[in-house]
């Protein structure tokens, strides 16, 4: 079973000094699949990834990656994993293409064919000297050098910020490209579009710790669905069930929000008043994240402290 | 006057910032000045000596083409002068360039001008501001240095005129760097640039003081000099210098209007698309971001080994019978004769320098690692201790090619004046029995790194004891405890005294423990 699992972590604690960074974090992915990780700024993200990669070395729990530990088989973890940051820092004289090949020859695996392809949908001059890239350009750099390689994991910590929208799409399409091949992503992003388009399943940390995780379509469960609907006669009685919050109504219109578990109830009461016009939407990632996030505001002003978030 | 708006406040800004930097040049430059009159006079005490050590220099081309003129050396102020000479100069321009760059094409470059200017701030500003606080740490420099040297009981009007030759000096190389920071996108080429300005000038004034001095007009170091303090006080070469500056400074101001913020005048070339076969390890990544540093330092200590040994045959005339300097000297070794001991010395202060350029080097490490350049490369199959080994190669190997430069350039102005070509080996020998007292230094960085690496920067305390005990423990009479510490001191000071093993041995051990306990500490401890 846990070679099912290409990630697989449990209980990890990093403090720094007093501060503790990760509080017992949770984190499974499975092989073969995109798996977004999202929280808020300092919620710990980084930190993971940076244990993930054997950089940093826990205090206590269970990691383990590829079936292996990052810390003392951190070599041999690397030859099957690429990595790439979202604060790029390069060398200023070096121009981007050099990194690149110097980035593909240190994990052994440099294809020229690909990176020319990735460096030409990206639209980088990889003649320019480093000093001299922009922000976004020099994630692109940091791309190309770890999506040009064939690891059968990918760590991408932020890949696409500075990127814009065009960027974006063509990342996307990498990514979508690199699945189709079976390898495994796990994707640290604060783009909820972009975790929605290319992640099964997600974990949504706080403050080092893991709130919340599953597959998008299990995490919509968990949510309430929102629903406005116009019927012919009024329909009564609605607020009495469990699992059903009425925002706002009128004579024969009628808001709601409804739990996924009382939906038929729902709409064929609906329907047994006359429906003239009704609009479901289902929650979106955004509002999956706020709600945690909200969580956090509301019991840091309960502690009256702000520990929690930093 | 609004293209000037919040030229103060920057200006002040800047003196906060870099107030640590401001205080250490100013100090150094104040405390090389008053270090080298104290010197003077407690090594010529009477007027005879002053007579024997003027007629040694005056017509030793060596001598003057290190320090400039010779100008009242029969006095302490000409004397003065001229042992603080050319290179007191040059440490003032090199602080005024460098200054001003930082200020301006370093802010430039990394984007946080560009954020400032985005505020109520006039085009010219940062310039301006720039050149405010570096002219006004020149001005500081000046009146420190005229006023300490009147306080020692110089010549009031020699004094204020040496300290000025400061400012004036400072001033022009403002002006030059103003310019070159125009040229390209880098302000470590603009610096280079500036810098090669001021190795010109250094060279130019050289070949004019060991002839006939017409050519030294030209160079600005050279013009300063002709001011002659403390023999003749001519103040007009200074006018030539300020006019010099004023036209530097406009034609800087006048290129950075016409020039795009953040552009040249000289568009960079395109680089490599791909990587040459040395980029693919550890080690060739090292060697490639380390190579001009090796180089510079090695050519650096290639001419101050040339210096060395082109007085080396003519050492005895220098001393003549002056004992405090025979003393200083032959503090390196018993019954050998003055010229080994010499030698060695002078082999002893490269070292030194090698040592610096090791810890600098092995201090990449470190540079690299808060620079957050680590971290990916440590993602890849490369292991800590591989990754630390190649930059750790780099510093072993390159000051060991530093030391066999040195060597090299003093064993061949030597083998040059003597006729003896067996010279060269000989010395690059002896220079190369340094080593393992650098390789020392090095570990002491090594460790640190990787056991305490918020403490990495001591690793040059090794390297200032080590100087301050070469240059200075005879002169000041260091207890022998004291001087124990500096792995240096440890040497066999060949060619005056025998090479024995059992020293660089330890030396050796020595530094693979201390390797060994930094690499150690690296596989052990959090990366960034």
């Amino acid at each position: 079973m846990a070679s099912e699992l290409a990630i697989d972590v449990e209980g990890l604690v990093k403090t720094f000094g007093s501060f503790r960074a990760l509080d017992g974090l949770d984190l499974t992915v499975a092989r073969g699949e995109v798996h977004g990780f999202l929280g808020p700024n300092g919620s710990g993200k980084t930190t993971t990834i940076r244990i993930l990669l054997g950089l940093l070395r826990a205090d206590s729990g269970r990691i383990s990656l590829l079936g292996r530990d990052p810390w003392r088989d951190a070599v041999a973890v690397h030859r099957r994993i690429a990595y790439v940051p979202g604060d790029v820092s390069l060398w200023p004289k070096l121009t981007g293409g050099e990194i690149i090949d110097l980035f593909g020859r240190l994990r052994g695996d440099l294809d020229t064919r690909r990176r020319d392809q990735l460096i030409e949908r990206f639209e980088l001059d990889p003649t320019k000297r480093s000093r001299t890239y922009s922000k976004g350009n020099r994630q692109k750099v940091a791309l190309v050098a770890g999506l040009s390689s064939s690891a059968e994991l990918l760590l991408l910590d932020e890949p696409t910020s500075g990127l814009d929208p065009i960027m974006e799409a063509v990342f996307q399409e990498t990514i979508r490209e690199t699945t189709a091949e079976g390898r495994t992503v796990l994707l640290s992003s604060h783009i909820l579009g972009e975790v929605e388009a290319l992640c099964e399943s997600v974990s949504i940390i706080r403050a080092g710790r893991t709130v919340q995780t599953g597959t998008l379509e299990e995490l919509r469960h968990l949510r309430r669905t929102a629903i406005t609907a116009e019927t012919r006669q009024p329909v009564a009685d609605l607020g009495n069930l469990p699992g059903v919050a009425v925002v706002a109504r009128s004579d024969t219109k009628v808001r709601l929000e409804v739990d996924a578990a009382q939906l038929d109830t729902v709409v064929q009461r609906l329907a047994g008043a006359g429906l003239v016009a009704l609009v479901s939407t289902p929650p979106t990632l955004e509002e999956l994240f706020l709600q945690h996030y909200d969580d956090e505001l509301t019991a840091d002003m309960a502690h009256g402290s702000g520990d929690a978030g930093a | 006057m609004s293209s000037l708006t919040g030229t103060w406040a920057l200006a002040r800004f800047a003196v906060r910032r870099d107030r640590v930097r401001i205080a250490v040049w100013i100090l150094s430059i104040v405390v090389l000045v008053v270090i080298t009159a104290a010197s003077v006079k407690g090594l010529y005490p009477t007027q005879h000596d002053l007579d024997v050590a003027a007629a040694a220099s005056i017509d030793n081309p060596a001598a003057l083409a290190f320090n400039g003129p010779a100008y009242g050396l029969d006095t302490v102020g000409g004397q003065v002068a001229f042992q603080v000479g050319a290179f007191g100069l040059t440490v003032v321009a090199l602080m005024s360039l460098l200054m001003v760059g930082r200020l301006t094409r370093s802010e430039e470059e990394s984007g946080r001008l560009e954020l400032v200017n985005s505020m109520a701030v006039g085009r010219h500003a940062a310039l301006a501001a720039a050149l405010v606080v570096v002219s006004a740490m020149n001005v500081v420099v000046g009146v420190l240095v005229g006023a300490s040297l009147v306080a020692m009981d110089l010549p009031v009007g020699g004094s204020i005129l040496f300290g000025l030759s400061f400012t004036m000096i400072g001033l022009m190389f403002i002006g030059v760097e103003t310019v070159t920071t125009q040229v390209t996108e880098s302000s470590r080429t603009a610096s280079g640039l500036a810098g090669a300005v001021l190795g010109v000038s250094y060279a130019v004034r050289a070949i004019g003081d060991v002839g006939n001095g017409a050519l030294s007009w030209l160079s600005p170091i050279g013009l300063v000099q002709k001011a002659r303090p403390y023999a003749g006080d001519v103040w007009w070469p200074l006018g030539i210098a300020l006019v010099l500056t004023v036209g530097l400074a406009l034609l800087g101001a006048y290129l950075r209007s016409h020039r795009d913020f953040g552009s040249g005048l000289v568009q960079p070339r395109p680089g490599r698309a791909t990587a040459s076969p040395l980029l693919g390890r550890p080690l060739g990544l090292a060697v490639r971001l380390q190579r001009a540093t090796v180089w510079w330092w090695a050519f650096a200590v290639l001419l101050t080994g040339v210096a060395y040994g082109s007085i080396a045959n003519s050492i005895e005339d220098f001393i003549g019978d002056n004992q405090a300097v025979a003393d200083m000297v032959a503090a390196a070794g018993g019954g050998a004769s003055l010229v080994d001991s010499y030698l060695a010395t002078s082999l002893l202060i490269l070292a030194v320098i090698a040592g610096g350029a090791a810890v600098q080097m092995a201090l990449r490490l470190h540079s690299e690692e808060t620079a957050g350049r680590v971290e990916p490369l440590l993602a890849t199959p490369v292991s800590r201790t591989g990754w630390m080994s190649s930059h750790l190669a780099v510093a072993l190997g390159g000051s060991a090619l530093i030391m066999m430069a040195g060597g090299f350039g003093t064993g061949a102005t030597y083998a040059f004046v003597t006729g003896d070509a067996g010279q060269i080996p000989r010395l690059i020998g002896a220079a190369l029995v340094h080593v393992p007292a650098i390789w020392v230094v090095v570990g002491i960085a090594c460790a640190l790194f990787g056991a305490a690496p918020r403490w990495a920067v001591l690793a040059w305390v090794g390297v200032a004891v080590g100087l301050v005990v070469a240059m200075f423990g005879a002169l000041l009479d260091l207890p022998g405890l004291v001087m124990d510490l500096s792995p240096f001191q440890h040497t066999p000071q060949v060619p005056a005294q025998d090479l024995t093993a059992l020293p660089l041995i330890v030396l050796l051990a020595v530094g693979a423990s201390l390797v060994a306990v930094g690499l150690a500490g690296f596989r052990r401890r959090d990366i960034g």
